[in-house]
């Protein structure tokens, strides 16, 4: 048994970590969150000459060939920095999906691009009622000929106004909750029938509510075989949720640290605050639950790789955990700011509401609870 | 032992629903039913038409103009006033200051400032808290030193909320501090025009400006203004926080909430988003009721066991912790409900002139800013732990 990270891991660690703490303070982040594009490309240059695009890609598409456990390795920094850049939707969504769902001539064509910081994705997966099942996707795509038409609304897709490719799953056979009949469409969006309607989120990000009105696609821009993707959409969820995961627990770190540091500064009744028991109790409780989450996600990081019908009820224990943990660490932490806690100018807030967010995504721990009901249910 | 209404009070609350059928500004109203924020001007608006109605002091003595109504008219009002998704009444004249005056003041500042609270001819701010002094009240080094018959002010409050509106501010002043922390503050009254009186702004993480800081740059304050005796501030501030920790506890508003949450669960089953089917979702929802129903009784118990008038002892601030742990629990429901519509941060959709098609459902365009926004009632009017300190030593003497 072995928890230690490996050169190339630690060596990952440490780049990010030097990369977060010299050139991504909190307020060069706000300034990248607030400009036009929301993010830097001159950041994404960066990513690519350090090889974190090409971390989860494997070798012949010019990767490392990382595994989960390498990318959580770099999630977790990237939340300590609150990152901005669409990394996320395009390295650990969209090239992940090509990855494990298109044909070797588009993967070659795809991915050494995004390797190269040539290329952003975004995975326009979640719907109003599917904000994870893909099975219950009602995006449909019509045959016609040798083209599709596409016809659905898509929500809230990360990413996507800086994509220059959308993954679209749509249903090409079969009812509203079939396993089978998702397929997935690479599709320009600029194309016509395609409307984005762009919007920062709550924690800083962008996101786009994308429209598809009879958008018409050859059937070469299908990735992989039609009415498969399913399968390889739900791995890429599972998996994503590891690094959502890994990103949540870099962010409870950092809670941790700068609410212990607070609380040994604030001085209230003429003593530093950290006096009361009370509060180092919470402490300790968001100390503890840090911990619980971290621990999760290394259990996840390594079983999910394994894929199979355990990696589903894996990712999502550790959604439920990840939520329960995110919510008592994220809301203590501001408590015990008082009213700096929910300052704008402070960053506190902006990691707490980040942790929100994130068991908003990928559905959230009561959501991922119940699913683990209903398999238990089903023996 | 009796919670049934009797006639009187069955037509009271027909005459309270009357009011909100007819007399509610409709503007105010149709701002509320879709979220959207108010205006300094839309809550004028809206406390002087209860004024009109003679409603406006709920809590005040009828010798100074106010109801004179019983705990039970005043849990059918509040009832009912937040059935209406009336706003909620900006306390800080009207419920905080005044009870001040009228129990403290002399009869000419009652004479002076009640009328104008009771009719909102004046908008009021609360001055406590200061950058060093937050949980720690009795710490606030704002001066005030006597010259002549003024004071001169000078020092820094923070927090205070809807401070850019404001004509007046009380404040806790020291104005001795030779002796125990609590014994040199005073209580005074603040005339925000006054020469030397800045406000700065206080953005919060749901995006808005809702606090501020105050600085007093040698501020020439009359004497006259001050309330009851120098270095009895505190005593006067402290009756004060117990009413506002009551006010705080926001049952009624909160049994309102409840009913629209379910009602929005039954549009998202409408949309096909089954929540009704996710049994822990379900367990949260009616645990949060019973818990509901229970805070109910006990905000009636302690307010049926004081007076008209008086303020409510230490046991307020049991309906402080449990009244602010259900709006922040009510807030996750609604954050759950919004799912994925949770993220999306676009406040046009909920400001004034906003027509255009909401992004997702509207109600969760404002889930999590408000969410983000209501971690605030853990902390002001005293934070949760002070207020178990106060449990702890007041209520159960450990
Ligand atoms: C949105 C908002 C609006 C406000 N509006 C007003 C206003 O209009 N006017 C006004 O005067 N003030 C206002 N306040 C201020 C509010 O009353 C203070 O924020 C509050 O009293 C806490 O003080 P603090 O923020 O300095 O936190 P601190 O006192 O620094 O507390 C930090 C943490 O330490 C804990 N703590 C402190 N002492 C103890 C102890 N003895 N035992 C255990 N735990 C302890 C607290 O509970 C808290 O978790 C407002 C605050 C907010 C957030």
């Amino acid at each position: 048994m072995d928890f230690s990270l490996n050169d190339i891991q630690q060596m990952m660690q440490d780049s990010a970590a030097k990369f977060i703490q010299n050139d991504y303070d909190f307020e060069t982040r706000r300034g990248l969150s607030n400009s036009p594009a929301g993010y830097s490309e001159d950041n994404w240059k960066l990513f690519a000459e350090l090889g974190w695009l090409a971390l989860p890609i494997k070798e012949p598409y010019g990767g490392l060939d990382g595994d989960l456990v390498d990318t959580m390795v770099l999630q977790q920094e990237f939340g300590k920095g609150l990152l901005v850049e669409p990394y996320y939707a395009t390295v650990l969504l969209g090239a992940n999906l090509i990855q494990k769902q298109a044909n070797d001539a588009q993967k070659l064509e795809l991915l050494e691009q995004v390797v190269a910081g040539e290329l952003k994705l975004a995975l326009a997966h979640s719907e109003a009622q599917a904000a994870f099942d893909v099975s219950q996707t009602k995006t449909r795509a019509e045959k016609q000929g040798d083209q599709y038409v596409l016809n659905g609304h898509k929500a809230v897709v990360l990413g996507a106004e800086s994509a220059d490719y959308l993954l679209v799953p749509a249903r090409t056979s079969g009812a509203v909750g079939d396993a089978e009949g998702i397929t997935l469409f690479l599709i320009d969006p600029k194309s016509a029938g395609v409307q984005l309607r762009g919007y920062a989120t709550n924690d800083g990000l962008r996101a786009a509510d994308v429209g598809l009105t009879e958008v018409t696609v050859p059937a070469s821009s299908i990735l992989g075989q039609a009415d498969s993707a399913a399968p390889a959409i739900e791995l890429v969820l599972n998996e994503a949720i590891v690094a959502l995961g890994a990103e949540a627990v870099g962010i409870m770190e950092k809670l941790l640290a700068a609410t212990s540091e607070y609380i040994k500064t604030r001085q209230q009744f003429d003593q530093p605050i950290s006096r009361f028991q009370v509060l180092q109790h919470r402490l300790a409780d968001m100390f503890m639950e840090t911990e619980q989450a971290k621990s999760m996600v290394y259990f996840a990081a390594m079983e999910v790789a394994k894929g199979g019908p355990e990696a589903s009820r894996v990712a999502s224990m550790l959604k439920v955990k990840i939520g329960s943990a995110g919510r008592l660490v994220g809301q203590q932490a501001v408590q015990l700011h008082g009213g700096m806690g929910i300052t704008d100018e402070l960053d506190v807030g902006h990691f707490f509401k980040r942790l929100t967010c994130i068991n908003n995504q990928l559905g959230s721990r009561d959501y991922h609870l119940q699913s683990l009901i209903n398999k238990a249910a089903a023996g | 032992m009796n919670v049934d209404f009797t006639n009187e009070e069955l037509a009271f609350r027909e005459e309270v629903r009357e009011f909100f059928k007819h007399k509610f500004p409709a503007a105010v109203k149709d701002k509320q039913e879709k979220g959207i924020y108010l205006t300094k001007n839309d809550h004028i608006v809206w406390q002087k038409a209860l004024y009109d109605q003679g409603w406006a002091g709920i809590n005040w003595p009828v010798e100074h103009g106010g109801t004179g109504w019983s705990a039970t008219q005043k849990y059918i009002f509040a009832t009912e006033a937040a059935e209406a998704k009336s706003p909620r009444i900006i306390p800080f004249g009207l419920a905080m200051v005044a009870p001040v005056i009228y129990t403290y003041g002399s009869e000419e500042q009652k004479a002076r400032f009640l009328p104008d609270i009771l009719a909102t001819n004046v908008w009021w701010c609360q001055g406590y808290s200061e950058p060093n002094a937050g949980s720690d009240l009795a710490s606030v080094k704002t001066k005030a030193v006597r010259d002549g018959d003024s004071y001169i002010v000078s020092g820094t409050k923070t927090w205070t909320t809807l401070g850019q509106h404001a004509d007046w501010i009380f404040c806790l002043v020291r104005t001795d501090d030779s002796g125990r922390k609590q014994q040199g503050i005073s209580f005074l009254l603040i005339d925000m025009k006054t020469p030397g009186v800045s406000v700065t702004p206080i953005i919060t993480i749901d995006g808005t400006h809702e606090v501020n800081e105050v600085h007093f740059d040698d501020v020439r304050v009359p004497a006259n203004n001050l309330i009851g005796e120098e270095g009895k501030g505190w005593t006067y501030a402290k009756v004060l926080l117990t009413h506002e920790r009551t006010g705080i506890a926001r049952v009624a508003e909160s049994k309102a909430r409840l009913n629209s949450i379910k009602k929005m669960i039954d549009e998202a089953a409408a949309r096909g988003e089954d929540l009704n089917s996710n049994a822990v979702f379900m367990a949260r929802l009616l645990e949060i009721e019973v818990e509901l129903k229970a805070l109910e009784y006990t905000e009636l118990r302690v307010l049926s066991s004081v007076s008209t008038g008086k303020a409510p002892g230490p046991e307020s601030s049991i309906l402080k912790i449990k009244g602010s742990e259900m709006i922040q629990m009510l807030d996750e429901l609604v954050l759950e409900i919004a799912g994925i519509y949770a993220l999306p941060f676009v406040p046009e959709q909920y400001t004034e002139g906003f027509d255009g098609e909401s992004i997702g459902p509207l109600f969760a365009a404002k889930a999590a800013p408000t969410y983000y926004n209501d971690r605030k009632v853990s902390i002001y009017g005293g934070t949760n732990e002070i207020q178990k300190n106060i449990i702890a030593k007041q209520v159960l003497g450990l």
